[in-house]
């Protein structure tokens, strides 16, 4: 007998190994068995249809992830062991690593435990499988970044006490409600919100030019990681993608479902986006390419072809989609003006684009930079110089969904801010903009619950209802926060410089 | 009307064989290098044949092991032993 003929092909192994696993239930109902995979209204006829098109099954997953752990590791070993902390193109980079750490680690960490959920949660053996793999591929995301951050931690400040920042600094509710929103859906919403909206339409926006800009400075630590967890990435989205096709091919009632999880997860995962799109465009010292460029790269060429793609099933573009494409020449100046006036509040630096930084944003956003956003910088940068460097005595309002300070504009208007209020149960609920106010209004009673940290700080139930009060109840030191330029992270870089210099 | 699918991977010599092999297969497709990856674009189908990896590397390999330097890909997949292909329907 031939070699090929003794070993299966893909599909038969796919079939033999995802197949035939569970059975019908007897001494209990199977709804009772899975009590959450039909209350959403999604109507599933024939879970066999479920294909996972990598046709990935056990032993190759552990195989591949195994090789993914060595490779990973040898190289976090020689990070280490060659002082490459000293290699990055500038220690103000690094508050773009700490807001990973504190903002998208926990993200990796929600995820784990959204899809242990559903690889227990959804009938099909199939999609429980595949829902499996990345749970387990979520943990080793968390736990490879702690181990990556860890080194970075002997030296400079924010990288410490990840677990307690990331339940009480009201800045990281922002990334925090996303998945805690998700996780409080359904199944079926949850990996709409999770794989498809966020890994598969947006997540290259963060994984791609992002780590590729950590490559461009230096951090080989965090590229390694990054590459490596986008590697099991792109199974994600691939799920993700073939769960909503999925959905729509089952049952037409599906679709007006489906849309408008697209649609309130597309405006979510977007917002969520502008801290991303801020990273790049702000904490990078040496750039790669803009927010406003990776969105004309990342959502409308190849995020549009995916719904050009969707069309054939009835579903439309994301509603909102057009602000969000208007907002790209602003949205990250508006956001680093707001972390640069909080930033004591916060285990981060922030500071004042430099001359040349002028120049390229100039460059990438033309008038509406020159015209706005370029003078706000240089009255602050007065302010400095004076000694009065500007912080806010408050902490913000922020969304009631989106959770992001309220310093967004209208979509016509960059000079005059949003804030659109619904009311519900005499109570009034701030939001930042149409998209944000569309999810409040459509399920009022899910946000009205939401835990809005800088009302609960105020009203004193995070340690006393002052700003001081709160730092200390987080933990925060006066070092660890604020201006980047004068702080302890800007000195032992500036020593790091000095010694290389000598020799 | 925007109708790209890509492929991205991790500028590793492990890749450089796949990157050819794409390149060599689709006649529409753009390389576009960044720090650290390849991102290769190619309007509505980008196919990935396991044969031309192989005469590009100089022995057998299997398609799978794409994913040890797969950083993200966009469009449906079909995948078996001998073609990985990306491509849209509209
Ligand atoms: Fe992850
Ligand atoms: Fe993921
Ligand atoms: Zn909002």
């Amino acid at each position: 007998m031939a070699k090929n003929q003794r070993r299966l092909n893909l599909s038969q192994k796919y079939q033999l190994m995802t197949r035939g696993l569970d059975w019908e239930t007897t001494y209990q109902p199977m709804d009772k068995v899975f009590p959450y995979d039909k209350y959403e209204g999604i109507k599933i006829t024939d879970w066999d249809k479920w294909q996972d098109p990598f046709r990935l099954t056990m032993d190759a997953y552990w195989k591949y992830q195994a090789e993914k752990e060595r490779k990973l590791y040898a190289i976090l070993d020689s990070v280490v062991q060659n002082n490459s902390q000293q290699n990055i193109s500038d220690a103000r980079y690094l508050n773009a690593v700490k807001i990973w750490m504190q903002g998208v680690t926990p993200l990796e960490y929600a995820a784990f435990r959204g899809f242990n959920m559903l690889g227990r949660g959804f009938r099909g053996a199939g999609a429980r499988v595949a829902c499996q793999f990345q749970a387990i591929d979520e943990m080793r995301h968390y736990q490879t970044q702690v181990h990556a951050f860890a080194h970075y931690n002997k030296f400079f400040n924010g990288f410490n006490q990840h677990a307690r920042i990331r339940d009480r600094a009201w800045y990281l509710s922002i990334p925090k409600s996303y998945f805690e929103d998700a996780m409080t859906a359904g199944p079926f919403e949850f990996i709409t919100a999770i794989s498809f909206s966020f890994e598969y339409v947006l997540t290259n926006l963060l994984f791609m030019p992002f780590v590729s800009g950590a490559a461009h400075n230096g951090d080989m630590a965090t590229t390694t990681f990054g590459f490596s967890a986008q590697s099991d990435e792109s199974r994600h989205m691939t799920l993700g993608l073939e769960i909503v096709k999925f959905m729509l091919e089952q049952h037409e009632d599906n679709v007006p479902i489906v849309q408008e999880w697209l649609d309130k997860w597309f405006w979510r995962g977007y917002r969520l986006l502008g801290l991303i799109g801020t990273m790049m465009d702000y904490m990078l010292p040496k750039k790669v390419m803009s927010w406003r460029q990776a969105w004309e790269i990342y959502w409308e060429e190849n995020g549009v072809a995916l719904f050009n793609d969707l069309a054939r099933y009835g579903i439309r573009m994301p509603k909102h989609h057009e602000t969000a494409t208007r907002e790209k020449y602003r949205i990250t100046h508006e956001f680093w003006s707001t972390i640069y006036q909080f930033s004591h509040a916060t285990a981060l630096y922030t500071w004042l684009p430099d001359e040349e930084e002028m120049d390229w944003l100039c460059a990438e956003y033309g008038e509406l930079f020159e015209k706005l956003y370029k003078p706000r910088y240089e009255y602050w940068r007065e302010l400095d110089a004076r000694g009065e460097r500007f912080f806010q005595k408050r902490l913000p309002v922020v969304c009631n969904v989106c959770q992001i300070p309220i310093f967004h504009t209208y979509p016509d208007d960059p000079c005059k801010n949003i804030c659109l209020v619904s009311e519900y149960k005499g109570t009034k609920h701030q939001m930042c903009s149409e998209g944000c106010k569309d999810i409040f209004d459509r399920e009022p009673e899910k946000y009205c619950q939401a835990y809005i940290p800088p009302q609960q700080i105020y009203q004193g139930n995070c340690g006393g209802a002052t700003l001081e009060d709160y730092r200390k109840w987080l933990h925060i030191r006066d070092e660890d926060a604020g201006e980047y330029y004068g702080s302890e992270d800007n000195q032992l870089w500036e020593k790091w410089q000095a010694e290389a210099a000598r020799v | 009307m925007p109708e790209n699918v890509f492929i991205a991977l991790q500028n590793t010599p492990e890749a450089q064989p796949i990157i050819e092999a794409i390149v060599a297969d689709n006649d529409n497709a753009v390389v576009n290098e960044s720090p650290g990856m390849v991102k290769i674009d190619c309007p509505k189908r980008l196919v990935l044949r396991r044969e031309t990896v192989e005469e590009k590397l100089g022995q057998e390999f299997n398609l799978q092991d794409i994913h040890l330097t797969l950083i993200s890909l966009s469009g449906n997949i079909d995948e078996d032993e001998d073609e990985f292909v990306l491509h849209w329907d509209f």
